[in-house]
């Protein structure tokens, strides 16, 4: 009986005591709170912050030329004051284009054979190896381009591509150089690759394993259980992948603008040189300032460049909510 | 010592994870078209013995099998033989219900359509067939197409029988079918299986003493990786040779 009373006592010292403790906790816990969610906000408030900076630097343009007037615009003579963006755009998507459409068959077979066909020590040596392309600088991307595909596409791919081009105006070649949208898509391709992989390979693995093997169980092989089940699960974080990559391409400038061209013109074909909007930027901000609307002019290409990533994300996130929100 | 002709047999069966041994040495017969139930304390091997049955035990990475598993006198291990055949052979309900990513009909069409067992005209007569074995077609007749995410658990546990039963199985695993379940849905699948039994060969993994009470015409108690004691159910619930079993269902460990 004694003890358990002392034991009572115990407890109600220890409640007592607790009290302020426990006030000094709860101020503590509110402080990590609020500067946590300082910080977090941080990243939105920068976003915001650029958006800001690109549209007052652009103003001045776009008191002159309507928007729309300057994306539709072919001509770019900046000492005339001619400052058509068209062509830019143009070389960007043709440079995504390429590079998509080169990286996502690899990419999701790729992808398929680590997550369900390979064995431990494929995946062991293959993640390493992609980690290590990801972290390879741009500029070295642009020097491989340069020494390695830029080459490859004048000695190999254009008399290859000859005789197909009286048939498909794409792959007409009038640029003997190689330094074209086929060059800056195939290194892009490499670049994105990595990152694709990696993300879809994520979401296979969200797939469960259970579901995998209610399908092997009936009898299926490793085939028909990746097209009927894992495939249609995770269809939407592909495509997911696949988008991001893409963003990736568009906003990607050293090793593209290191390979394509840099001609102001609108692509006809793959052998054409392009200038995409970021090697536009790069290649002029800074220089020639003097010129009137110029410094506005390139703050407009990098607001059209985050436009378009931001359409590319909308557009992703609405298919993505529209195939969540629809069951399989 | 079985009244039944046996269905399976293993011999000298070993299965490793990497370096730890989770089968030593299985010898076992498991009869045809009786419930044979494996029971153990977690972590004993039941589980993965049943997984060599089915060649699901190799599904996980860094595991290897050595031995014999005899189905119908066939070797499953034999390396020429069609794995898929052996899947087809003997279907797998999992601890938890795992519906495919389609409608309850897609869901029980998925096994015929794959192994084109039926004719495509005959289909919609077949998954009714299907779901009405399996107990389920009462509920969901009026729904057929929408998704099968959408059943509860106790009925995606039974359409996962109906897809099973509609590649035409000769062999049911169960590995704890019933513990994800609620009490109904339990008695549910259990009085399904006891129906099934004058049809197929069930092996059961349960760790419910009193469900291997009521369902066992044989019972395979396994410790630690290896078969202690297998026979007829009653005689090992009722007069158990080895003192681990008695041990176990006196409820020591």
């Amino acid at each position: 009986m004694s003890k358990v009373l002392t034991n009572n006592q115990t407890i109600s010292n220890v409640h007592r005591n607790n009290q302020p403790i426990t006030q000094k906790r709860n101020r503590l816990d509110k402080i990590v709170h609020n500067s946590l969610l300082a910080i977090s906000s941080l990243p939105i408030l920068f976003a915001l912050a650029i958006f800001l900076a690109l549209w007052f630097r652009a103003y001045p343009i776009l008191q002159v030329h309507s928007f729309i007037e300057l994306i539709s615009g072919t001509v770019w003579k900046p000492l005339k004051g001619l400052f058509g963006f068209y062509p830019f755009i143009v070389g960007t998507g043709w440079v995504t284009l390429v590079a998509i459409i080169i990286a996502v068959p690899i990419c999701i077979l790729t992808t398929l054979y680590l997550s369900e066909y390979a064995g431990v020590w494929a995946q062991r040596l293959v993640k390493p190896i992609l980690d290590l392309l990801a972290a390879i600088p741009s500029v070295v991307y642009g020097v491989w381009g340069i020494l390695v595909i830029v080459p490859m596409v004048k000695n190999y791919a254009v008399p290859l591509f000859q005789p197909l081009g009286n048939v498909f105006p794409i792959f007409m070649s009038k640029n003997p150089t190689g330094y074209s949208i086929l060059a800056g898509g195939l290194v892009l391709a490499v670049m994105i690759t990595p990152f694709i992989i990696s993300i879809a390979y994520e979401v296979l693995q969200t797939v469960p394993a259970g579901l995998r093997q209610a399908s092997l169980a009936l009898g299926t092989t490793r085939w028909q259980t990746i097209k009927y089940v894992v495939l249609p699960v995770s269809s939407g974080g592909i495509f997911a992948s696949v988008v991001l990559g893409c963003s990736r391409a568009l906003g990607e400038t050293m090793a593209v603008l290191m390979v394509v061209g840099n001609m102001v013109q609108i692509p006809h074909s793959i052998f054409d040189s392009a200038y995409p909007l970021p090697a536009l930027i790069a290649n002029n901000y800074g220089e020639m300032m003097s010129i009137p609307m110029y410094d506005s002019a390139l703050m407009t290409g990098a607001l059209i460049l985050m436009v378009m990533i931001l359409i590319l994300n909308i557009f992703s996130v609405l298919i993505l909510r529209h195939i969540l929100i629809e069951p399989h | 010592m079985y009244s039944n002709e046996p269905h399976i047999e293993t011999n000298g069966l070993n299965a490793y994870y990497g370096n730890i041994q989770a089968l030593k040495n299985i010898s076992i017969v498991i009869p045809r078209k009786q419930i044979t139930m494996i029971i153990g304390p977690s972590g004993c091997g039941k589980t993965s013995l049943l997984k060599c049955l089915n060649r699901f035990f190799e599904l996980s990475p860094n595991t290897s099998v050595t031995g014999e598993v005899l189905t119908d006198g066939e070797n499953i291990y034999n390396p020429s033989i069609d794995i898929t055949e052996i899947r087809k052979k003997a279907g797998l309900l999992a601890q938890r219900p795992y519906p495919l990513p389609m409608s309850i009909y897609d869901n029980v069409a998925y096994g015929i359509r794959i192994h084109h067992t039926r004719p495509r005209r005959e289909m919609d007569h077949w998954v009714q067939h299907y779901l009405e074995i399996a107990g389920l077609w009462e509920e969901v007749k009026d729904r057929l197409h929408s998704p099968a995410n959408n059943l509860s658990i106790g009925q995606q546990q039974r359409l996962c029988l109906a897809r099973g039963l509609a590649v035409e199985p000769e062999i049911i695993l169960g590995d704890e079918p019933t513990s994800a379940l609620d009490p109904i849905s339990a008695q549910n699948i259990e009085s399904r299986l006891l129906d099934l039994k004058s049809q197929y060969t069930i092996i059961l993994v349960t760790h419910i003493l009193r469900q291997a009470r009521r369902l066992a015409d044989y019972v395979i108690f396994m410790y630690l990786g290896e078969v202690i004691e297998a026979g007829l159910a009653e005689q090992v619930f009722n007069h158990p040779q080895h003192e681990r079993t008695q041990a176990y269902l006196s409820g020591v460990f």
